[in-house]
């Protein structure tokens, strides 16, 4: 916690070594148009942290920020124009309108993902470009308020702006530390890195992504009533234009996105360098400014793709590394090993029933994934259910969880009905689950990803960090691999992670994807133990493989699923002697041979 | 004549705009969906090809004055059939040394990474397109010259515009001839195979990276000669691009991503929306109209859009 505390004071102190240099050679430099452009650095980084706190967290690219600075900068010219009020309320408001235009843009928009999502941002700031154009605002200038200027934010003094506007943007910079070291940037990353598995994972996607956008889209809006105080004129293309969506995007990627001094280094960068030449080069090349930003994205995209800040970390990082500590566990393996050699022996009876599914179906098109399926797990058992490939495994789960809605038939789980719930809810109730494909969030170390999954089940963030930590020593994770980064472990060990995410928020029921595919003998003869073990410390399993020679050692009991219809249920040993189910595997011709082999 | 009659006018005299205006919309958004239909890339510089269709056709037809030979009527129509074999090229280009590098086969595994590149490298060349094009032309507003434009036939009380009208067959001729290559010729069905399924079209021995130059060249071509046929009746400034790239997503998402003949379609519903909106709303608001049609279109009909609503688990 105080490490913690530590991480947070030294960002703080970085801040302000910023900006006591930033405003030191503001204030040195006596060229009134260099001031002004050191202002707007920083009312460009301002924007490119607003876009930065949507788009480089959420991963949902956004090309309509303009629409945000854009209404910021008109609310407060025309609160100024037409009620006369001071910009010290005017650009408060603005971000206000912001805020509320976020949200009715949000709404709607994040149903959509990727390209979809991207490109109808663009069309939000472009409408509203027209519409501004049709009702007469063409060109709206501030007027000079020579009695009380200071009331009306107007100094002649230009570093008196330079102030304002880094109050504002160490602000956004404050606010966007907090996110990201918080559940809520945890839990953006999360999104953004796979949403199904954040939402089984059980966060909450629309709300963070919500509350991303309300933060998000005021940055934008303060950036936007800046500018109109600092330029004095409004224009519909210079505060709607696509430029200005652009240059958030841009200045973010530049300097590094995900992380806010990313945008702050970007704009020191890209704007002095654009302005000034447009300044000496822009009466004989006049686009010289975005061309500039046009080949900044191009290189940049091609050779540090998330900016410089990640490359320059990446190459210090890469230099101060220790090669990553890889390796078994052999002290709590041997020791749950041990342990299971107990467990191997049948256990007579379990509980009443955990989950129970009643005529669930559901279709796609013509095509019934999951037909009639009825099923009651009891609690404490590890239930098996095998199948071809194609057979509807993987939809059973998705149903299970949330991510699919059954046409028919009804859920409980522990009493409660659960058909319908969003994946996220389902979570929260004590189901965990983990994919067939391990995702991990490559950037994070083992117990910050694990970290993710405890959010669901805890107040507070310290809480969710010693609930992971506890899920990576059940899995015998947590000694060496806890602190190393996720990208470099072994398909066994991220297959661990995953079980350690999903057991983090202490569920009562798990759903394992194919936890075992791909793994060699070794590594299976390594993992099945700590199933077992999770599995002995009340968690009741339900686990899905398509091949069945783990299975037969692990489950307790076998339910076996072709072309969506549950064929056999029983015990594994009754099961594999099924013919129908020696069918499904092997197909009607083997089967027939092998009856007339018999006979 | 009574207001009525006046106002049925009015109707079919938007009708009768918005059919020809949307001839030439289709093509520029078959242009657009060749490119998202075999490259699932959103190219964000389609509409700077575009407008670099219109100069190439300014250039040959009335700046450098190459085609006057062939008259007002015809030189101003092989200007902009011209301009598409040399965007093709430019296309061609642009994609070999930079837009294959972040699509393609080799980013088919990590495809949500791929499309964040994607989205920005194409951003960043409509940026340096739209700007340099600044820099090459200038920012005085042009229009290529052919006394088609300022002639009329009249059919009852419609006016039609000449030049539009001979954009619009030129545009269903080239629409048709595109349709042709794509499902009579070896290439063309290679590029399909590519665009269904890239993998197993480079199992069957078909160069999927070749497909995707061949592909972004033709689309950026055809929606060359587009903006050239429009450059007609249209004047055009370096900045055009960004308006029309909503413009042609949207006819691309309404005709269903993917679908070329449906592109057309939805280019010319779009040409319909924009002057039948006339009717209705002010004329500053036409391109506003197709923004809230395109933002309805993405939010109703997200099936067929999206693919996949869930990725793979």
């Amino acid at each position: 916690m105080s490490g913690k505390r530590r991480a947070y004071m030294r960002q703080y102190a970085a801040i302000a070594i910023f900006v006591v240099f930033y405003l030191a050679i503001g204030f040195v430099v006596r060229n009134s148009y260099y001031q002004l452009i050191m202002t707007l650095v920083l009312i460009w980084a301002t924007m490119g942290l607003g876009w930065n706190m949507l788009s480089g967290y959420s991963g949902m690219i956004s090309f309509g920020h303009a629409a945000f600075f854009g209404l910021g900068a008109y609310t407060v010219t025309i609160a100024f124009v037409k009620f006369g009020m001071t910009p010290w309320l005017g650009i408060p408001l603005g971000v206000l309108v912001g805020v509320i235009a976020g949200v009715l843009i949000g709404i709607p928009t994040f149903r959509l993902r990727g390209h979809y999502f991207a490109l109808s941002m663009l069309a939000y700031p472009l409408a509203m470009l027209y519409v501004f154009e049709w009702l007469g605002y063409q060109e709206v200038s501030l007027p000079m308020k020579r009695e009380n200027p200071i009331a009306y934010m107007q100094f002649t003094d230009q570093r008196t702006y330079m102030v304002i506007s880094m109050i504002v943007m160490v602000a956004c910079m404050i606010i966007s530390l907090h996110v990201e070291r918080s559940r809520f940037g945890r839990s953006l990353l999360a999104i953004k890195q796979n949403q199904p598995a954040a939402e089984a994972a059980g966060i909450n996607a629309m709300r963070w992504k919500m509350f991303a956008m309300m933060l998000s889209a005021g940055m934008a809006a303060a950036a936007g009533g800046l500018y109109a105080i600092i330029l004095l004129v409004v224009t519909p293309q210079t505060v709607f234009g696509a430029l200005v969506s652009a240059q958030a995007l841009i200045v973010a990627l530049f300097g590094g996105v995900g992380i806010f001094w990313g945008p702050v280094i970007g704009s020191a960068i890209l704007i002095p360098l654009a302005e000034t030449l447009n300044a000496e080069l822009g009466h004989i090349l006049p686009g010289i400014q975005g061309v500039v930003y046009g080949l900044a994205i191009i290189v940049i995209v091609l050779v540090a793709p998330d900016g410089i800040y990640w490359k320059v970390r990446d190459r210090v990082m890469a230099r101060r590394a220790t090669p990553a500590k890889v390796g078994a566990q052999p002290r709590l393996v041997e020791q749950i090993a041990v342990a299971t050699d107990a467990a191997l022996v049948p256990r007579p009876a379990f509980g009443q029933p955990i989950l129970q599914l009643d005529g669930v179906s559901r279709s796609f098109g013509g095509l019934k994934a999951i037909d009639d399926v009825t099923l009651s797990v009891p609690e404490g058992v590890i239930y098996g259910i095998i199948g071809p490939n194609g057979a509807g495994k993987t939809t059973l789960f998705n149903i299970l969880n949330g991510f699919l809605v059954a046409d028919k038939g009804s859920m409980r789980f522990a009493g409660e009905d659960i058909g319908g719930l969003k994946p996220h809810k389902v979570c929260a109730l004590g189901v965990g689950r983990t994919f067939q494909v391990v995702r991990s969030f490559s950037r994070m170390t083992v117990l910050e990803n694990v970290v993710i999954g405890a959010f669901v089940g805890s107040k507070t963030d310290d809480e969710a960090e010693r609930l992971a930590y506890e899920a990576l020593e059940r899995v015998g994770l947590a000694d060496q691999q806890a602190h190393a980064l996720a990208g470099g472990l072994t398909t066994k060990q991220l297959r661990l992670m995953e079980l350690a995410r999903a057991l983090a928020p202490r569920p009562k029921l798990l759903l394992l994807d194919e936890t075992l595919a791909g793994l060699g003998h070794d590594e299976l003869e390594d993992i099945l133990p700590i199933i077992r073990q999770v599995n002995r410390e009340s968690v009741t399993i339900v686990i899905i493989e398509h091949t069945m020679h783990a299975m037969v050692k692990l489950a307790d009991h076998f339910s076996v699923l072709d072309h969506g219809r549950l064929i056999a249920s029983g015990t594994p040993a009754d099961v594999v002697r099924n013919p129908a189910v020696i069918e499904a595997y092997l197909g009607k011709k083997w089967m027939d041979r092998a009856k007339d082999q018999v006979a | 004549m009574t207001d009525w009659q006046w106002l049925l006018i009015d109707f079919f005299q938007a009708l009768a705009a918005g059919l020809l205006v949307g001839g030439t919309y289709g093509l520029m958004c078959v242009g657009l969906g060749i490119i998202f239909g075999v490259m699932r890339v959103v190219n964000f510089a389609h509409g700077d090809f575009m407008m670099l269709g219109m100069y190439v056709a300014y250039y040959l037809v009335t700046g450098f004055g190459v085609l006057v030979f062939l008259g007002p009527y015809i030189g101003p129509v092989v200007g902009a059939a011209l301009a598409g074999p040399v965007v093709y090229v430019i296309g061609w280009l642009l994609h070999k040394y930079l837009i294959s590098r972040v699509t393609g086969a080799r980013v088919i595994s990590a495809e949500a990474e791929g499309h964040y590149a994607q989205i920005i490298l194409t951003l960043g060349i409509a940026l340096v397109l739209a700007n340099g094009g600044l820099i090459l032309f200038g920012s005085t507003p042009l229009s290529v010259q052919t006394p088609l434009s300022r002639e009329s036939w009249e059919i009852g009380l419609i006016f039609i515009n000449q030049a539009r009208a001979v954009s619009f067959v030129m545009a269903v001729i080239c629409a048709i001839g595109l349709y042709l290559f794509l499902t009579r010729t070896y290439l063309g069905k290679a590029l399909r195979a590519a665009a269904d399924n890239p993998i197993a079209a480079a199992y069957v021995g078909i160069d999927v990276d070749r497909s995707h130059r061949i592909a972004f060249g033709l689309g950026v071509g055809i929606t060359a000669i587009a903006g050239g046929l429009f450059a007609m009746s249209q004047s055009f400034q370096p900045y055009i691009g960004f308006d029309f790239v909503i413009v042609m997503y949207a006819g691309v998402v309404l005709g269903g991503m993917g679908s070329i003949l449906g592109a057309f379609w939805g280019g010319l519903t779009i040409g319909l929306v924009q002057q039948m909106s006339t009717l209705v709303l002010p004329y500053q608001l036409q391109n506003t109209a197709i923004f809230v049609v395109f933002l309805i279109i993405i939010f109703f009909r997200p099936q067929g859009m999206f693919g996949r609503v869930w990725e793979r688990t």
